[in-house]
C-alpha cells in the first residue's frame, strides 16, 4: 500500500528532536530599535531573478495560463478580453501582497514589545532555521504551520525577520481585509488575501493559483499557508484542505521546478490569547467579526501572563521524494501545461496522503506543556462527577504517570525534569489559575465561577439552569483545547483500547474489525489517513505491547496485569467522542427533516436538554466542531445524505436504520462486523 | 546484379574508415554506362588491406593515431594528423579537467594495452553452417581480435569493460559480404541453420544494440557491412544516388563531393557510421534543416529479412500505398533483417559555407531565440544552443594561440562581453551556427537569425567560435578516452521534446543527475551539461552530457548506469522522447512499452514475428 511508505514504523522513543533557544532572551538586553533597523540580508534562492511586486503582477496577467482563462471566460460570458482581463486586475489588485521591508521592520519593533509583555519566551529551534535557510537556498520553499492563534502568521515573519531569514508571502483569509489599517499593513508585511469560498469563479481561481504557482517558482519569497484552512479551535488538528497544497504542489509534477521543499513548522502556545474567545464559539457565540477596534479591544490581554510559545521549523519536506514512485508525472505530457486541468484521482490522493502527513508532522513537533496532563486528568476527574476535586499529591502522581506513558508514546513534552514534580503541577496550575480552583489542596476546574472572567458583563443572580450549564462549558471546552493538544499522541492506543472493550471477544480480528470501525468513524475528528487503517492498527498494537499493557499472539490480544490502569485511562480519552457521536446519531434519529442549517442549533438544544437531565456525562459534547465533525463522518458513511440543488437544497435524508444500528455499534451494544460493517 | 558491378564505384575494401589524407583510395575512371549517370570507378580486390582494427582503436573512440594524452610538461595535447586540433597543445584543459572533476594528474587508471586473446570465450561454430559459407565464398574469420572488435558500441560500460581487459560474450563469427546477394546467401544459410545474426555497421551505437545477448544459445555471427560501400549509381536528372549500406558516411560525402554533390547527412559520427546504420536506428544529421533527417533523404530501401527481401516497386517521391513500410525498417535497430542498399537524396555541393555564433546573456534566453528561429522557420543548417558549463568547456578546449595578437583579441572581446554587456560568465551561453547556399542568400539569411538574436539579447560572437564549436564535435568523443585515464568517466545522452518544455527539462535532468551523483555516493560534483542541438517546428532535441570523477567508488560503471537511469526517467516524466536518434538497443528497451502503448509493442512484435519468426536476427534491441 502506498501509504506505507509514509508511515513507517519507528520507535517513538527514538526520535530524535532539536534544541530551543529563547529569541526573546536577546530582546530583553538589548535595542529593539537597532533591532528593528538592523541590516536584512536574508540567503535566497539560487535560481531567484528578483522582480517588483508591480513586476510579479504583470507577470501573472500575461502568464499563459491565466490568458487560456480569460479567453474562454470572455467567450462564454460574450464580453471582450479586454474586460476579462480588467476583471482578473481587479482581483490580483484585491489579492496582492505588497511587501515592505520597512512595514516588517515596524512590526519587528512594535512586536518585541508586544511579545515581551505577554510572553515569558519564545523558543526557537535554531537547527531547523538552519535546514530552513538551506532549503530556501536550493528550491522554492512553502512554509506549513500549524494554526492556534491570529497570532500565527505574524510570529513566524518576526521569526524570519529575526533570523535573517527571507521573508514569507502569506495566504490569509479575506476577513483581515475588513481591518482596514491592519489589512493593510499585513498586506505589507507580506499577506495576500483570498476569498474564503470562490466555488465556480474560474478566473478567480486562475488568478489565484498562477499569482502562488509564480512566486513560488520563481523564488520570490517562500510562500506560507495553514493547511488546516483556518485556526483550529479546539486545538486539535484540523483535518487537511487541499486546495492550496494542489496547487503548490503542481509546478513540481508538471516539471517546472526540480522541487519543492515543505517545511511544517508546529507552534505551540502554553496559553492560548484566544482560549475562552474559541470555547464561547464552539459553544455558539458566534465569533466576533474581525474588525480592527475589536483588535484593540484585546489590548486587555496585554496585562496577562501567556507563559511561553514553542515554535519547531521541521524537516523540510521534498515534493520530489514524496511523490517519488507515487505519481506517474508523465500524464501531464499530452495536454499543454497552461491549460488548467482537474487533477486526476491519482493526484488527488497523493496530494490528501502528503498533506495528512505533513499535519501529522506538524502534530509530532508540537511541544506539550505539562498542563496538558494536568488538563487529562482534570477533565476525566470532572466527568466523574468528583465533587471535591482532587489532592494536590494525587494530581501530580497521575500527571507523573501520564508523563512517563506520554512520553513512552514519543510525545514531545516539555517537562522540567530537574525540578520536582510537584512544583511543575503548581506552576503550571497557578498560569492556568482561571480555569482550575484550589481549595484545601484540592484541585478542581473552576465550574462554580459564575459571571467570572471568561463571561464579562453577565448580570449576577438571574441565571437560568441553561446558562450556569454553559458558563461550565466554557471552562470545560477550554480546559479540553489543552488536553487535545495531546489527543494525537494518544489516539492510536485509544481506539485499540476502545476497540478492545467493545469488542465481544479477543480474538484479534474481531479487535481489529472494531478498531477499524471506529476509526472509520473518526476520521472527520482525529488525523487519520485514509487507507492507513492497517499501520495504525500495528503502530497502535507496537506501542501497546511495547510498553507491557498488552500481549499479542497470532489469534489473541491479552491484557497484561499492569495494563489495566493504562487501558482504562486510554478508553477515557475517547469516551467524550463516542458519546458525543452517539448523542447526534440518537439526535438525528429523534429527527423529521431537517436542514443542515439547523442542524447545529437543534443538536446543541437536544444536547443541552439532555445534560441538564444528567443523561449525558460529557458537557465537552455541546462543541460544535464535535457535531460538525460526527455530522461529517455520517454523511460520508452515507448514514445522512445531504440533498443538493431543488427545493430542499440543504436538507438532511436520514437512514434511521443505520442511524440506529452506528449510536448501538458506538455504545458497545452491536458487534461491529454484523451491524454497520454491513451497511458500509 | 554482378553484371553491373564492373562499373560501379568502389573504396578500397576493408579500408574503409581511414581517411582521406592518409590514403588514397585506388580506382581509375570508366565512361559512364547512361548519359546522366556519374562515371563510376573501377574495383579493387578485397584481399591484402589493412583490417580496420588495425587502424581504429579496439577499446576506445576513432583511430588508434589520434588521442589526447598529457605530454611530459604536462599540457593537454591531440595526437595525430587528422583533425584541425591535431599535433595542438591545449593549455586550458588541464586546469579544466582539475577544477571540474578534482582529477589529478597523479592518479592514473591506465587501459589494458592489447587485447588477451585467451580472455576471449573460444567460438560456438555451428559447423553445418560454416560448411555451406565456406562453399559460397564470402569471407570470414573466427579470430578472436575481429570477433571482440564487432562485439560492441561505444556505450560507457562496454568500453569500460574492454579497458580492463573484461571480455563477455562475442561473436562466434564474423562474415564479410561484399554485396546483396552475398547477405542474400548468408541469411538463407542463417535460417537453414538456425544461426543468429547480428548486423554491423560502423559500430558506433551507443545503445548497446551489438551486445551480444548472454542468453543467446546459438552460434552468433556478426554480419560486418563494410565491404559493401559502393555508390552504386548517381542519377543526376532526379537527384538520387544508389548506394550500398555499409558504406560510412564520410566516404559517401567525399565520393559524392567528387562529382559536385552531397546528401547533406552529417551525423556527428559521420567519420564512422554507415548508411545502414543511420537507417536502422533512425538517425539524424546536424544539417537536416536543409536536407533533412535520414527518413527524409531515403527515397528505397532494400533489406533482406528471413521471410525475403523487401522493396518497393518503384522510387515514386510520395506514396499512398498504406502504411509506409520503410517505417518499419527504419528504426528497426537490426531485429528484421540487413539493409543493403539504399537509394538516397543527393545535392548539388553548397557554393558557400559559413560558420557564426551568439553569445546570449543566459541559457533562458538562447533558447526563446531558438524557439524564435524556428518559429519564423528561419533555421540555418545547423544551429545548437550550449549551456554555460559547456561554453566553458569549449573554452577550455581552445589550442595554444600562435600569435600576441589573437590572445590580445580574446581578451578585448571576453572583456566587451563580460564587462561591457554585463553579461555573467558564469551565466552566459554560446549558439553556434552554420550557413549554407549560394553567397547571396547566406549573407542575407545570417542578416536575419542575427536580427532575430539581438531581439534576446545575442551578440554576434565570431565565426572562428562557430567553427571551434562543430569542429569539437569529432573531437569530443577522444575526450572521454582521456577522462578514463584519470577516473572521469563519462557519456552523453539525447532525447526531444516540445518547446515549452525545454528548460524544464535541461534544467530538471541537469539537476537530477547532481543529485543523483549525490545519493549514490560520487565524491566529487559531476559535470552535467546540455545543449540545444536540433530546432523543428514543434520543439527541440536536447544532448546531455554528463560525466564524473569516480575516486573511491567500488563499482563505478553501475553508479553511471543507475545516474543515466534516473535521468532518462526524469526525462520520460517531464515529457521528453525516449530517444531522438541514438535508438533503443537494449539501454532503454525497458521504457519501450510506456513509451509506444502496449497496442504499438503488440504491432511492432507482430511484424517481427512474421519477418523473422525464428528471430534469426536475435540482437534482442528494441522488444
Amino acid at each position: 500500500m502506498a501509504s506505507k511508505a509514509v508511515y513507517s514504523h519507528r520507535d517513538p522513543m527514538l526520535k530524535k528532536r532539536d534544541d530551543f533557544e529563547d529569541m526573546l532572551e536577546e530582546r530583553r538586553n538589548s535595542s529593539d530599535l537597532r533591532y528593528a533597523l538592523k541590516c536584512y540580508t536574508p540567503v535566497l534562492y539560487k535560481g531567484l531573478t528578483p522582480c517588483k511586486v508591480s513586476e510579479l503582477k504583470q507577470m501573472v496577467l500575461q502568464s499563459d495560463q491565466l490568458g487560456y482563462v480569460i479567453t474562454q471566460v470572455s467567450k462564454e460570458k460574450g464580453v471582450t478580453s479586454d474586460e476579462v482581463t480588467g476583471e482578473a486586475a481587479a482581483i490580483l489588485e484585491e489579492m496582492a501582497q505588497r511587501l515592505q521591508l520597512s512595514t516588517v521592520r515596524f512590526f519587528a519593533f512594535t512586536l518585541s514589545k508586544v511579545f515581551k509583555t505577554l510572553f515569558r519566551s519564545i523558543c526557537i529551534n535554531e537547527e531547523g532555521l538552519q535546514r530552513l535557510q538551506q532549503a530556501i537556498h536550493n528550491h522554492p520553499v512553502v512554509l506549513l504551520p500549524s494554526h492556534r492563534s491570529y497570532m500565527d502568521f505574524l510570529l513566524m515573519s518576526y521569526i524570519l525577520y529575526t533570523y535573517d531569514l527571507a521573508l514569507p508571502v502569506i495566504a490569509a483569509g479575506m476577513d483581515f481585509m475588513g481591518m482596514k489599517v491592519v489589512g493593510e499593513m499585513l498586506r505589507m508585511s507580506g499577506a495576500f488575501f483570498i476569498r474564503r469560498s470562490f466555488g465556480g469563479d474560474k478566473l478567480y481561481w486562475a488568478v489565484f493559483s498562477e499569482y502562488v504557482k509564480i512566486m513560488l517558482k520563481n523564488g520570490y519569497a517562500p510562500v506560507e499557508f495553514f493547511l488546516e484552512g483556518t485556526r483550529s479551535r479546539t486545538a486539535k488538528s484540523l483535518t487537511p484542505k487541499l486546495g492550496l497544497l494542489n496547487i503548490v504542489m503542481d509546478p513540481f509534477l508538471k516539471g517546472e521546478v526540480f522541487d519543492i521543499s515543505l517545511v511544517p513548522v508546529s507552534i505551540s502556545y502554553e496559553r492560548t490569547l484566544e482560549e475562552a474567545l474559541y470555547a464561547r464559539e464552539l459553544l455558539g457565540v458566534p465569533k466576533p467579526k474581525e474588525s480592527t477596534s475589536g483588535l484593540f479591544k484585546a489590548r486587555k490581554i496585554l496585562s496577562e501572563d501567556y507563559g511561553s510559545i514553542h515554535v519547531y521549523f521541521g524537516q523540510p519536506v521534498s515534493v520530489r521524494s514524496l511523490a517519488e514512485s507515487r505519481v506517474n508525472r508523465s500524464q501531464f505530457n499530452l495536454i499543454p501545461r497552461h491549460i488548467p486541468t482537474r487533477p486526476s484521482e491519482e493526484i488527488l490522493s497523493f496530494v490528501n496522503d502528503s498533506a495528512y502527513r505533513l499535519v501529522r508532522a506538524q502534530e509530532e513537533n508540537m511541544v506539550l506543556k505539562p498542563w496538558v496532563l494536568l488538563a487529562f486528568v482534570l477533565l476525566q476527574k470532572q466527568a466523574a462527577e468528583e465533587k471535591q476535586g482532587t489532592a494536590l499529591d494525587e494530581l501530580t502522581e497521575q500527571a507523573v504517570w501520564l508523563r512517563d506513558l506520554s512520553r513512552q508514546y514519543g510525545a514531545f513534552l516539555h517537562w522540567p525534569d530537574h525540578i520536582p514534580p510537584s512544583e511543575v503541577v503548581s506552576s503550571s496550575l497557578s498560569l492556568h489559575r482561571g480555569l482550575v480552583r484550589i481549595s484545601e489542596g484540592r484541585v478542581q476546574l473552576a465550574l462554580e465561577q459564575v459571571g467570572g472572567q471568561q463571561v464579562p458583563g453577565e448580570t449576577r443572580g438571574a441565571i437560568t439552569p441553561e446558562e450556569e450549564l454553559l458558563n461550565k462549558a466554557v471552562v470545560i471546552l477550554s480546559c479540553a483545547s489543552y488536553r487535545n493538544q495531546a489527543l494525537n499522541v494518544f489516539i492510536r492506543p485509544a481506539l485499540l483500547a476502545s476497540a478492545i472493550h467493545t469488542a465481544a471477544s479477543n480474538r484479534k480480528q474481531e479487535i481489529y474489525n472494531s478498531f477499524s470501525f471506529l476509526r472509520n468513524m473518526f476520521s472527520n475528528e482525529f488525523i487519520l489517513c485514509p487507507g492507513a487503517t492497517v499501520q495504525d492498527f500495528e503502530e497502535a498494537c507496537y506501542l501497546l505491547v511495547k510498553t507491557g499493557t498488552l500481549q499479542i499472539n497470532q489469534q489473541e490480544v491479552l491484557i497484561t496485569e499492569r495494563g489495566h490502569r493504562t487501558l482504562a485511562f486510554l478508553t477515557s480519552v475517547l469516551d467524550p467522542f463516542l458519546q458525543g457521536y452517539q448523542v447526534v446519531c440518537r439526535f438525528l434519529c429523534e429527527q423529521d427533516g431537517l436542514t443542515e442549517k439547523q442542524f447545529i442549533p437543534a443538536v446543541r438544544k437536544f444536547i443541552i436538554k439532555h445534560l441538564l437531565t444528567g443523561r449525558l456525562r460529557y458537557t465537552e459534547v455541546l462543541s460544535s466542531d464535535l457535531q460538525k465533525n460526527a455530522l461529517a463522518a455520517l454523511i460520508r458513511l452515507g448514514a445522512v445524505q445531504k440533498i443538493k440543488g431543488g427545493e430542499e437544497q440543504g436538507t438532511l435524508k436520514l437512514n434511521k436504520v443505520m442511524l440506529n444500528s452506528l449510536e448501538d455499534t458506538l455504545g458497545g451494544k452491536l458487534p461491529t462486523q454484523k451491524s454497520v460493517v454491513a451497511h458500509l | 546484379m554482378s553484371g553491373f558491378s564492373d562499373n560501379i564505384m568502389r573504396l578500397s575494401g576493408r579500408m574503409l574508415s581511414q581517411y582521406p589524407a592518409q590514403r588514397d583510395w585506388d580506382g581509375k575512371l570508366t565512361m559512364a554506362p547512361h548519359p546522366g549517370i556519374i562515371p563510376t570507378f573501377s574495383i579493387v580486390t578485397l584481399s591484402d588491406n589493412v583490417p580496420e582494427q588495425e587502424i581504429m582503436k579496439w577499446n576506445g573512440w576513432g583511430y588508434s593515431d589520434s588521442k589526447f594524452l598529457y605530454n611530459k610538461k604536462g599540457q593537454a595535447e591531440f595526437t595525430g594528423k587528422r583533425y584541425r586540433l591535431s599535433g595542438m597543445i591545449i593549455p586550458g584543459l588541464r586546469e579544466w579537467m582539475e577544477s571540474t572533476f578534482s582529477a589529478n594528474l597523479q592518479h592514473k587508471t591506465p587501459a589494458a594495452p592489447i587485447l588477451n586473446s585467451s580472455a576471449v570465450q573460444p567460438p560456438t561454430l555451428n559447423e553445418a553452417f560454416l560448411k555451406e559459407l565456406k562453399s559460397t565464398g564470402i569471407p570470414f574469420s573466427h579470430d578472436a581480435e575481429d570477433r571482440v572488435f564487432r562485439s560492441h558500441g561505444h556505450c560507457l560500460h562496454e568500453i569500460f569493460a574492454l579497458r580492463e581487459g573484461k571480455i563477455g560474450r562475442v561473436p562466434d563469427l564474423v562474415v564479410w559480404p561484399n554485396c546483396h546477394n552475398d547477405v542474400v546467401k548468408i541469411v538463407e544459410l542463417a535460417c537453414k541453420h538456425n544461426v543468429c545474426l547480428i548486423p554491423y555497421g560502423g559500430g558506433t551505437s551507443v545503445s548497446s544494440a551489438l551486445e551480444c545477448p548472454p542468453e543467446e544459445t546459438r552460434s552468433i555471427v556478426s554480419l560486418d557491412t563494410s565491404q559493401m560501400n559502393r555508390i552504386l549509381w548517381i542519377d543526376e536528372k532526379n537527384l538520387t544516388a544508389h548506394v550500398e549500406a555499409g558504406i560510412v558516411g564520410q566516404d559517401l560525402e567525399r565520393l559524392l563531393n567528387e562529382s559536385g554533390y552531397c546528401t547533406g547527412h552529417e551525423p556527428d559520427s559521420m567519420e564512422f557510421s554507415s548508411l545502414g546504420g543511420w537507417v536502422a536506428t533512425r538517425a539524424s544529421g546536424m544539417k537536416k534543416n536543409i536536407y533533412g533527417n535520414i527518413e527524409d533523404l531515403v527515397v528505397h530501401i532494400k533489406m533482406v529479412t528471413p521471410r525475403g527481401v523487401i522493396e518497393k516497386s518503384c522510387q515514386g517521391p510520395r506514396m499512398s500505398t498504406g502504411p509506409d513500410v520503410h517505417h518499419f525498417i527504419m528504426g528497426s535497430e537490426g531485429t528484421l533483417g540487413v539493409v543493403t542498399e539504399v537509394t538516397m537524396k543527393i545535392r548539388p555541393m553548397p557554393e558557400y559555407q559559413k560558420y557564426g555564433s551568439v553569445v546570449f546573456p543566459n541559457f533562458e534566453m538562447g533558447v526563446a531565440c531558438l524557439r524564435e528561429v524556428a518559429r519564423q522557420r528561419c533555421a540555418p543548417a545547423s544551429i545548437r544552443l550550449m549551456d554555460n558549463e559547456q561554453f566553458k568547456f569549449g573554452h577550455a578546449l581552445k589550442p595554444q594561440v600562435s600569435s600576441i595578437f589573437t590572445s590580445f583579441l580574446d581578451g578585448l572581446k571576453k572583456f566587451y562581453i563580460t564587462k561591457f554587456k554585463g553579461f555573467d560568465p558564469n551565466r552566459l551561453c554560446v549558439a553556434t551556427l552554420l550557413f549554407e547556399g549560394d553567397r547571396e542568400k547566406v549573407l542575407q539569411h545570417e542578416k536575419q537569425v542575427y536580427d532575430i538574436a539581438a531581439k534576446f539579447g545575442g551578440l554576434a560572437a565570431g565565426e572562428d567560435n562557430g567553427q571551434r564549436g562543430y569542429m569539437l564535435t569529432f573531437v569530443i568523443a577522444y575526450l572521454r578516452d582521456l577522462g578514463m585515464d584519470y577516473y572521469v568517466i563519462g557519456e552523453s545522452f539525447e532525447t526531444s521534446m516540445p518547446w515549452d518544455r525545454v528548460l524544464d527539462i535541461c534544467r530538471n535532468v541537469k539537476a537530477r543527475i547532481v543529485r543523483e551523483c549525490k545519493d549514490k555516493g560520487v565524491q566529487f560534483p559531476p559535470l552535467s551539461t546540455c545543449r540545444v542541438t536540433q530546432t523543428y517546428d514543434a520543439g527541440a532535441c536536447v544532448y546531455f552530457y554528463f560525466a564524473f570523477n569516480y575516486r573511491g567508488l567500488s563499482d563505478p560503471v553501475h553508479v553511471y548506469e543507475q545516474v543515466e537511469h534516473a535521468a532518462r526517467e526524469e526525462i520520460l516524466a517531464n515529457g521528453g522522447s525516449l530517444s531522438h536518434h541514438h535508438g533503443v538497443g537494449k539501454l532503454r528497451k525497458e521504457w519501450m512499452r510506456e513509451s509506444i502503448s502496449s497496442v504499438g509493442m503488440g504491432m511492432l512484435k507482430s511484424v517481427k514475428d512474421y519477418v523473422d519468426p525464428n528471430n534469426i536476427f536475435g540482437n534482442r534491441n528494441l522488444l
